[in-house]
């Protein structure tokens, strides 16, 4: 007998921070003034913002609670496919919390900022080799912003070449936020679809491809979890026609040592820290996402650029084809610090087995509950797997109650309804973290959902139960949209 | 969602193939998204509508309707100029699905050329469009 | 390696269920010729010790040990943060969890937020605010996109040569592929963005000041609302100092259609410059346009209170193309902390360091004018301002750093090359009397 992880437990309730507020309560020791009182012109200040009053402990209880509420990858096994919620290691967080680094001015000047930039300079180094690339830019603060800064690369490409072009190619398997980073530099989506078997075939691209078409973006793995095999062919392809290829690198956690997008067609590739190299989420950021280029693109990179010196390192902003700069400093210094430690602490051979068991453990899963969840795709798959409720429909159960249900046996769902390729997806990525007593807790609690979903429909359509809200109205939210308290 | 025989499709107004409805009266066309489209949305939270005094063109988008997790643009169905909205939609939208054909009309239009109407389809017309 | 846990027992095992030879078997479907034939070029794994080592090597490289005194603002503040911020973010909860996606399960995130954009608002006087964005920079390239858009006839945005110089690249990077166009305000010589030279402009879509400017100064945001109300185009209010306003009027009563603001100070350190966390807020009018998440407050299937992300069909995975922006990751965590800040201050805390920051850097004004600087400009400033400083001061300034670890102002000819021997100075609440007073004995020409 399997037992699963999710439990009831006492549970806190906690009202909104203001309602706990008390005139006169202050949680902040204020230091005390040692200079005078120097008052601003009466019309230039206001009344003090209505904060709320409170206590040390008050606050301190008021988030411990909230934290309860919340499911993270410490907590349990977070399959959300397209994510890679692996762990993410406490060592990274104490390196980057050194007071050399968090202390750190971004305006201190170069000279005295030389710990700062040698840790760059590395790890743009580092994620060129694994990912088969020439240079690296760690300047975008997240994987929509890098994909934006490669398609600005690209544009200016374009530019530079003297014709813009006004079209970008997009398959069906890419992210969702492709779309609308070609439209921020005014490129009009072109959707194509992929073959029978989930991938791209050469003659649909080429039958898009003109030399109106600015490119393609790609997801490799694309997000059915399936390598692109025709992947050079329709690099060249692309490339003939006067195109380059964007590639969508979130799903590198798949390929490390394995594939470098570099070598195969690839001209520019964003990554994302917070996925592949293990830096906390944060519940929606602040994540980091570098975009890697081949010779063509780099001096197109966004500046400052970090360049070495002999045994010094500097910034340099005298790069005439320059995008220009994308964020007010350098980007995410402090994800960077973590990511920097996660590729220290694991080595070559240690990212390349990454891959390796997150390959294996998604292919564990999927051959594990293809009886028990319709699988559109019988592939062997890369890093994730994608199921459906094709199978449950009879019993008029859906993707979003077998989600739902997962919660009360102490799971977090896999991504849901995504990709938009797969009518009801289920779309599970384990990564390599998970040990295989958790995976096979995991099956079998998919499983027994599954039977439950023959027995007892009700129950599914009544989860979760044990959480600290039930089923939300999502709709009352947008009709009447309570945006502040 | 319904099933194809439970859709409300009245015989008094016109059709398009992107599911608005049209119905003229007197110089004015009252215009609408039809049962099948309101019900493959499912519960609306926005209308989104032109302002008066717009000018579209037949097949212009003039709006759209937003579900929780779906947009969906709206077409008008014949060239003209808006003259009135239905300024219940910002706090109800949900009369789209409750009444759409009544209360939850959209906008009303003058045409700038009324015969585009007769182009439409009928519900006869429409309805061998839906089952393909 | 401690962070795989297949023992070469379970990989057998699982190998035998998946049907594959080898876990390199597991990649046969991948052509031979896409793979890579070289392994990766970097260095051999670390053990933790070795590892701790070497970050403090690196860390130790910069100058900003525990001591030193920061009189450089700019866009990245050196102020307090309580003990119990660092203590209460770190737990896994909030850190390792994914964006609100289950609501049932994130409630502590999505209550966090939900409270972080009623104080945001609060602090901003205005009527919404996101759930954040990445930094100040680019939360105004998107408040400006805002303004472009919804505009006809007008292609240029209007901003203040006294918004942050960063700031002004990254909107001209963003704005530019689109065909849209910056130009800039110049600013007087009282140090305050151009008013007249406005007026004078022709077809744009809407105007961005930053009030307290790059120069500490504070602007008549006011005499800016009458300008954009006559030509009828958005007012984009922008900040890099968000403690400002626990001081001044703020910019919601002053007649900003949209604001965006760093909230930095808001308890996160410096960390080289990011991550940060972006601001962005606007009027009700605005909502629909506004890039990025928000949490609305909602019912739940027995009648309780609870959070959800809501009107997410502006967001890039719905509207694709006509997404309002592509963000989707944000600074979530670091909002989160932000919130905890504020709520630490409360109402009479953040007032109280509000004023000090003023005091002391009125202070260090008047320190630095004995010691034979000049003010620069004589206008009213938050906690940064600009002097001019004596000929021999650029030597002095390295020798500090050196021998003391202090950074004394940041040189503003490489911003504004016409302002040769020009600093731009701040001091907030962890500046003391004697940090100041030790300086001014230093400098003294």
């Amino acid at each position: 007998m399997i037992q699963q992880p999710g439990t009831s437990g006492l549970i806190f309730n906690e009202p909104l921070l203001w309602e706990k507020s008390r005139m006169g309560r202050c949680a902040m020791s204020l230091p005390k003034p040692d200079v005078d009182r120097n008052a601003l012109d009466a019309d230039l200040t206001g009344d003090a913002p209505n904060l709320p009053e409170l206590s040390e402990l008050d606050v301190v209880r008021h988030y411990t609670r909230l934290s309860q509420w919340n499911f993270g990858v410490d907590s349990g096994m977070y399959p959300l496919g397209s994510c890679t919620m692996k762990y993410n290691p406490k060592t990274n967080e104490v390196q980057a919390a050194r007071q050399g680094f968090s202390g750190a001015h971004p305006l201190s000047g170069d000279e005295f900022s030389q710990g700062a930039l040698k840790l760059m300079y590395n790890l743009e180094q580092f994620l060129a080799k694994i990912t088969g690339f020439h240079a690296v830019t760690l300047q975008p603060a997240a994987g929509a912003h890098g994909e934006l800064c490669g398609m600005l690369m690209i544009h200016a490409w374009h530019a530079r070449n003297g014709r813009q072009r006004s079209k970008i190619i997009i398959p069906d398997t890419a992210h969702g936020t492709n779309p609308a980073s070609a439209s921020l530099c005014g490129y009009e989506s072109v959707n194509i679809k992929s073959g029978p078997n989930g991938i791209l075939e050469p003659e649909t691209v080429a039958a898009a491809m003109d030399e109106d078409t600015a490119g393609i973006m790609v997801t490799n793995p694309n997000t059915l979890g399936l390598f692109e095999t025709h992947i050079k062919e329709i690099a060249d392809i692309v490339h003939s026609k006067g195109g380059l290829v964007y590639g969508d690198g979130a799903n590198m956690n798949a390929i490390m040592g394995i594939v470098k997008p570099g070598e195969i067609g690839i001209d520019v590739l964003h990554l994302n820290l917070h996925k592949t190299f293990s830096t906390p989420h944060g519940g929606g950021g602040p994540g980091s996402g570098p975009v890697a280029v081949g010779k063509t693109l780099e001096p197109f990179l966004p500046v400052p650029r970090v360049v070495k010196d002999l045994n010094t390192y500097k910034f340099i902003t005298d790069c005439p084809d320059t995008i220009g700069r994308i964020h007010t400093f350098y980007g995410h210094f402090g994800i960077m610090v973590r990511a920097y430690s996660y590729i220290l602490s694991m080595g070559a051979q240690g990212l390349t087995d990454v891959s390796k068991l997150a390959v294996l453990n998604a292919n564990y899963i999927k051959e594990s509950l293809k009886g028990t969840l319709n699988l559109p795709y019988d592939r062997p798959c890369m890093h994730e797997c994608v199921f459906n409720d094709e199978f449950q429909k009879q019993y008029h159960i859906t993707t979003m109650d077998m989600a739902k249900r997962l919660l009360d046996y102490g799971f977090h769902p896999p991504t849901v309804y995504f990709p938009l390729v797969v009518e009801g997806a289920f779309m599970v990525e384990p990564t390599e973290t998970e040990s295989k007593e958790n995976i096979d807790q995991f099956i079998h609690a998919v499983k027994s959902i599954a039977q439950e979903a023959k027995d007892n429909p009700e129950q599914l359509k009544k989860a979760p139960r044990l959480t600290k809200v039930t089923r939300l109205d999502e709709v009352l939210a947008a009709r009447k949209p309570c945006l502040r308290g | 969602m319904k099933e194809m025989k439970d859709l409300n499709f009245p015989d008094d107004v016109k059709y398009t193939k992107d599911h608005e409805w049209a119905k003229k009266s007197g110089e004015i066309i009252t215009i609408g998204i039809n049962d099948y489209a309101q019900d493959q949305l499912g519960e609306i939270v926005f209308v989104e509508l032109p302002e008066i005094g717009d000018s579209f063109s037949r097949g212009d988008e003039f709006g759209s309707v937003e579900s929780v997790k779906a947009v969906s643009e709206i077409y008008i169905p014949v060239s003209g100029e808006v003259v009135e909205i239905n300024q219940s939609l910002e706090d109800a939208p949900e009369l789209v699905n409750q009444s759409c054909y009544t209360d939850g009309w959209l906008i009303r239009v003058k045409p700038t050329q009324a015969s585009e109407l007769d182009s439409l389809m009928d519900k006869a017309a429409y309805l061998d469009m839906l089952k393909g | 390696m401690r962070y795989l846990p297949h023992t070469r027992d379970d990989i057998e095992t699982m190998l035998k269920v998946t049907g594959h030879s080898s876990l390199d078997d597991l990649f046969a479907g991948i052509p031979d010729h896409l793979k890579t034939k070289q392994g990766i070029d970097i260095p051999e794994s670390l053990s933790e010790w070795e590892l701790n080592t070497h970050m403090e090597a690196l860390a130790s490289l910069n100058i900003a040990c525990k001591t030193y005194k920061c009189f450089i603002g700019a866009g990245s503040y050196d102020h307090y943060i309580p003990a119990i911020i660092p203590y209460l973010i770190s737990r896994s909860e909030f850190m390792t969890a994914y964006t609100p996606y289950q609501p049932e399960v994130s409630q502590g995130t999505l209550q966090g937020i939900y409270e972080f954009q009623t104080m945001i608002t609060e602090l901003l006087g205005m009527d919404i605010a996101t759930a954040s964005h990445y930094d100040c920079g680019t939360a105004l390239a998107e408040a400006c996109l805002i303004a472009l858009r919804k505009s006809s006839t007008d292609n240029k945005i209007a901003v203040s040569s006294l918004v942050h110089p960063s700031h002004r690249q990254i909107i001209q990077t963003y704005i530019r592929p689109a065909g849209f166009e910056m130009v800039e305000i110049p600013y007087t010589k009282e140090g305050l963005t151009d008013i007249a030279a406005l007026e004078q402009m022709k077809g744009i879509a809407g105007i961005a000041v930053q009030s307290p400017n790059f120069f500490g100064n504070i602007e008549d945001l006011k005499a800016f609302k009458t300008i954009t109300e006559a030509k009828n185009i958005l007012f984009i209010v922008s900040f890099t100092e968000a403690l400002a306003y626990g001081l001044l009027k703020n910019p919601g009563s002053l007649g900003a259609d949209l604001v965006a603001g760093e909230g930095q100070s808001l308890g996160l350190a410096k960390s080289f410059g990011g991550p940060g966390l972006g601001l962005l807020a606007g009027t009700h009018k605005q909502m629909r346009s506004l890039p990025g998440r928000l949490i609305g407050k909602t019912k739940d299937a027995n009648g309780a209170d609870g959070f959800v992300l809501t009107l997410a069909t502006r967001e890039q995975h719905i509207r694709r193309e006509k997404a309002s922006s592509n963000i989707c990751s944000n600074n979530g965590l670091n909002a989160m902390t932000a919130a905890m800040y504020l709520a630490t201050a409360g109402k009479t805390g953040i007032r109280e360091i509000a004023l000090q920051n003023h005091d002391k850097a009125e202070y260090l004004k008047k320190s630095l004018m004995s010691s034979g600087f000049l003010p620069a400009f004589h206008t009213p400033f938050f906690n940064e301002f600009v002097m001019k400083v004596p000929e021999n001061f650029e030597k002095k300034r390295k020798t500090l750093i050196d021998d003391h670890c202090v950074f004394a102002g940041l040189n503003l000819e490489p911003f504004y090359p016409e302002l040769k021997q020009h600093y731009l100075f701040c001091a907030t609440e962890t500046i003391s009397k004697d940090d100041i007073d030790n300086l001014a004995k230093e400098v003294r020409s």
